[in-house]
């Protein structure tokens, strides 16, 4: 039994290639590689089995931390697909988009300052509409529209907004450490 | 990790920080946005009628790069034509505030601002006044 890394993650875990998923199944897959593969089994098995064993866990790991959050599962698909969503490079975004994120990032910044968690929690409730909003799109992106470009464009906004909620619990926990 | 001196003087005391008018002639606004840091750029240009930029204004969400390498880039695009403006790179702004490597997205976003802001006005007014002079 060899690891075959020629297989991506989504066939190692015997899940079709696909955005959608159902995080049971993934948990399921996850589960039953992991129990065939985990190196407890091939404790009294020789070096070289042991080895691919833990090759194998290894992979199996991998493949699970990406599947498991949306936001790695779209890149590593757009990946699989010839697409680099240019999250280090592609600075070029919507300027309604970039707007709202100035007007975001002020209210971070005046809610920090006047040290008002009530409307750090605004923003947050704000930021999570809006993230289930995008993670719809990319769901038909990535699904039924096939539209790989508006998948990159998507992931990067979404990458975007995980920075701004950082932002927002860092001071919300500056602002809970200023308490008595 | 030790930001220069350089940094350390943008950043404590940013040039042109704030905006102009919205409808205030000559205006053109550029914004981009590193998804990576999350950092955002607004910056703008105000051109005279002979095409040279007199004023320059940013606002930046971000770390002490970005706004040292954004507040540099006002300074810099002033008396500058629009074409000159466009053709300064993030390895000049990288240089001259000594980045080090894992800052010089920061140098990117600038230089793309200044970009995205020749673009917008070129947008708005159609070709600068110098480029029309140029051809006549």
């Amino acid at each position: 039994m060899n690891p075959e890394f020629t297989r991506n993650h989504f066939e190692l875990l015997g899940l079709p290639v696909a955005f959608a998923l159902e995080l049971e199944a993934l948990e399921r897959a996850y589960l039953d590689l992991q129990s065939r593969v985990h190196p407890d089994r091939f404790a009294s098995a020789g070096e070289s089995e042991r080895r691919v064993a833990m090759q194998w866990a290894t992979r199996a790991n991998e493949a699970y931390r990406t599947l498991r959050n949306p936001l790695d599962r779209a890149r590593y698909l757009l990946g699989l697909k010839g697409f680099d969503t240019g999250e280090e490079s592609n600075t070029s975004m919507p300027a309604d988009f970039l707007m709202q994120q100035m007007e975001w990032r002020e209210a971070v910044e005046a809610g920090r300052a006047g040290d008002d968690p009530a409307a750090l929690e605004a923003v947050r409730g704000e930021l999570a509409a809006a993230r289930r909003e995008m993670q719809a799109l990319l769901a038909r992106a990535l699904g039924g529209d096939r539209n790989y470009e508006a998948g990159c464009s998507l992931v990067r906004k979404l990458r975007f907004l995980d920075r701004l909620e950082e932002e927002i619990d860092d001071a919300l926990e500056a602002a809970s450490e200023g308490r008595p | 990790m030790a930001y220069s001196d350089k940094v350390i003087d943008h950043y404590e005391n940013p040039r042109n920080v704030g905006s102009f008018a919205k409808d205030e002639d000559g205006v053109a606004t550029g914004m981009v946005g590193a998804p990576a840091c999350g950092d955002v750029m607004k910056l703008q240009i105000k051109v005279g009628p002979n095409g040279v930029i007199e004023d320059a204004k940013f606002k930046t969400y971000g770390c002490g790069s970005a706004i040292a390498s954004s507040s540099l880039v006002t300074e810099w695009v002033k008396g500058k034509t629009l074409e000159e403006a466009a053709t300064i790179r993030n390895t000049q702004i990288a240089e001259e505030l000594a980045l080090p490597p894992v800052k010089i997205h920061c140098s990117i976003l600038a230089e793309d601002a200044i970009k995205a802001a020749v673009a917008d006005y070129r947008k708005k007014y159609g070709e600068d006044d110098a480029a029309k002079k140029a051809a006549d």
